[in-house]
């Protein structure tokens, strides 16, 4: 046999192979070239001092040990973690109390579901540059209501102390997506196991505990890994709320860098100070850091109930 | 079910109230971009400006080069459209319909690589695009879509998966190769998903930050958001022009969302539903 027919039968035996992959190629190209490679060489990147316009310079380690050293990379990892910790839960509970109540049938429900569902369609900085005013201490719409009510608000986005939670009262006002996916899994519930529960005696909480939460619970998880992914990569929120006049993303992260969240901590490195290998190690540590979480949860999701086909 | 009914008033309030509290923000936009700079800092605020001021509308369009905005974000938000329909729908063609070894593993290779943070990726990336010659065009906000979007590979991927077999092979039987299939028998019946993909990728287009800011310099190349952002930053103080602004980039949105209702929320919740 030729070299020739022996190429032949290779392909024709691998035929669905060669189409397969023949019409995956766009995004194989794209994986290789934005997915794979980039994990590579921010790698090596973290390993090297570069600033774009001169050759990376291999340095080792340099770039962890003096990230270890800095006080900022510290206060960033300890933000976003604030988000993820308190942030996020209050989000999600939010997200899903707004759902139960949109899943109760009653008139007009559809006027109620896309008022609590609209901020989720707004461009985030138009939502950004809107919370800014809305927080205003003085003029803002928030605190106008507080002083209806007789209380005196904090300056929320001005005060270190009560610039996360402002940061956090964004998130929920924008949750309409995560809210519309609960919903979407509280309408797969069927109805019948809520009679059966009801037949024996269980009352709304026992209901709630002992059937929504189980039925709903491939939602839940969802809903919190998408979450968590969403809450490392906050950024554009912190950007554009905390942007000084300085510009360029530069005094971002304020007051006294209470709102610096790890992502805008690394574009700064990168896009500001040019240390591209200090922040390909920041990304580095970040994608270790999620991966982690993400293994954890998925080996800790005993309590999640799969509905067997 | 006596319980729940005896709930429906309580329920009722419940609704109304945290719709509102939704709502509030949104008519505090609108008060806002209706009032003269004197209104705004006035103390406490009026809800109905007194008397309307359109003049921040008029501003907003005038003061930011809104016309060249609007130009640039729909230029990138076509070519993002045109770039995920085709490489999407190629891609899910392939792990959807076509039978062949190793493509579970590529698809789970898919879902991983939609959990991967952007910030791994983005500098070297970055690099990539200067290289490129790039730095400052398009073509970093579009190309990427012509090398697929997991997401919406996913998106297409799962509603292929719903079209009958019977179709693919009887196309097979008659001699139709893959190409045809693909083009005159699996596109034609994908319609609302593909609409799906259109309209999603419209909305990442036009609110995209992230990108806009690291690629583009020159501020006749901004988009909407980005140039949205830079005006805010260098005047902090125009509220009632920047509310118009703001009011002026959701104004799209919110029309697509009652447009497309339905694409809009299937698009949302097939991922949060299937994965």
């Amino acid at each position: 046999m030729s070299v020739k027919d022996e190429r032949k039968s290779f392909l024709a035996r691998h035929r669905a192979e060669a189409i397969g992959l023949a019409f995956a190629s766009p995004w194989l190209i794209g994986l290789t070239v934005f997915g794979l490679y980039p994990i590579l060489a921010s790698f090596y990147y973290s390993l090297c001092r570069y600033n774009i316009v001169r050759p990376p310079r291999l340095v080792g380690l340099q770039n962890y040990e003096l990230l270890m050293q800095d006080p900022l990379f510290w206060k960033s990892l300890w933000n976003t973690f604030y988000l993820v910790l308190f942030g996020l839960p209050l989000q999600l509970g939010c997200a899903l109390l707004c759902a139960l109540l949109l899943n109760a049938r009653v008139k007009g429900q559809s006027v109620f579901r896309t008022l609590m569902y609209l901020p989720a369609v707004m461009p985030v900085v138009a939502t950004s540059i809107l919370w800014v005013w809305v927080l205003n201490p003085e003029y803002g719409l928030f605190n106008t209501i507080l002083g209806y009510l007789g209380v005196r608000g904090p300056g929320w986005l001005a005060d270190p102390a009560w610039s996360k939670p402002a940061l956090i009262l964004v998130g929920i006002w924008s949750l309409g997506n995560t809210m519309i996916i609960f919903l979407a899994g509280l309408q797969q519930v069927p109805h019948a196991l809520y009679e059966a529960a009801t037949v024996d005696g269980a009352g709304p909480w026992h209901r709630f505990r002992a059937v929504t939460i189980p039925m709903i619970s491939p939602v839940i998880l969802f809903n919190l890994i998408m979450g968590i992914i969403g809450s490392f990569q906050y950024f554009t929120q912190v950007y554009v709320m905390t942007a000084t006049i300085e510009g360029g993303g530069r005094g971002a992260g304020g007051p006294e860098f209470s709102t610096l969240v790890y992502p805008l901590y690394l574009y700064q490195n990168a896009f500001v100070y040019f240390r591209m290998g200090y922040a390909s190690a920041m990304a580095w540590i970040l994608f270790v850091l999620v991966a982690m979480i993400i293994i954890f949860i998925f080996k800790t999701s005993g309590w999640v109930h799969y509905e067997r086909d | 079910m006596k319980g729940i009914r005896s709930g429906r008033p309580a329920l009722y309030g419940l609704l109304v109230v945290v719709s509102a509290a939704f709502a509030l923000p949104f008519l505090w936009l609108l008060s806002s971009s209706l009032k003269d700079t004197a209104q705004i800092f006035q103390f406490p605020p009026n809800w109905i400006p007194d008397p309307f001021v359109f003049d921040n509308y008029k501003g907003a369009v005038t003061f930011i080069p809104f016309a060249r905005y609007l130009l640039n974000t729909l230029l990138v938000c076509a070519g993002g459209i045109a770039g995920n329909v085709l490489s999407a729908s190629l891609v899910a063609y392939s792990l959807g319909i076509l039978r062949w070894r190793g493509r579970e593993t590529l698809f789970k290779v898919l879902i991983a690589s939609m959990l991967l943070p952007p910030q791994v990726t983005m500098i070297p990336v970055f690099v990539i695009f200067r290289r490129l010659g790039m730095y400052d065009t398009f073509w970093p906000l579009i190309l990427p879509a012509f090398l697929g979007t997991p997401f919406f590979i996913f998106l297409l991927r799962q509603f292929f998966l719903g079209i009958p077999r019977e179709l693919v092979e009887a196309a097979r039987m008659d001699g139709c190769n893959e190409w045809s299939i693909y083009w005159r028998i699996i596109l034609p019946l994908s319609g609302p998903a593909l609409a799906t993909v259109v309209l999603f990728s419209f909305i990442w287009g036009w609110t995209d930050f992230f990108t806009p800011l690291i690629y583009l310099q020159d501020k006749m190349n901004f988009t909407l958001s980005l140039g949205l952002q830079q005006f805010q930053e260098s005047h902090q103080y125009l509220w009632g022009m920047l509310m118009a602004a703001s009011a002026l980039i959701t104004l799209p949105m919110i029309a697509l969302f009652f447009l497309t209702q339905k694409a809009f929320v299937r698009g949302i919740v097939t991922t949060g539903l299937k994965a």
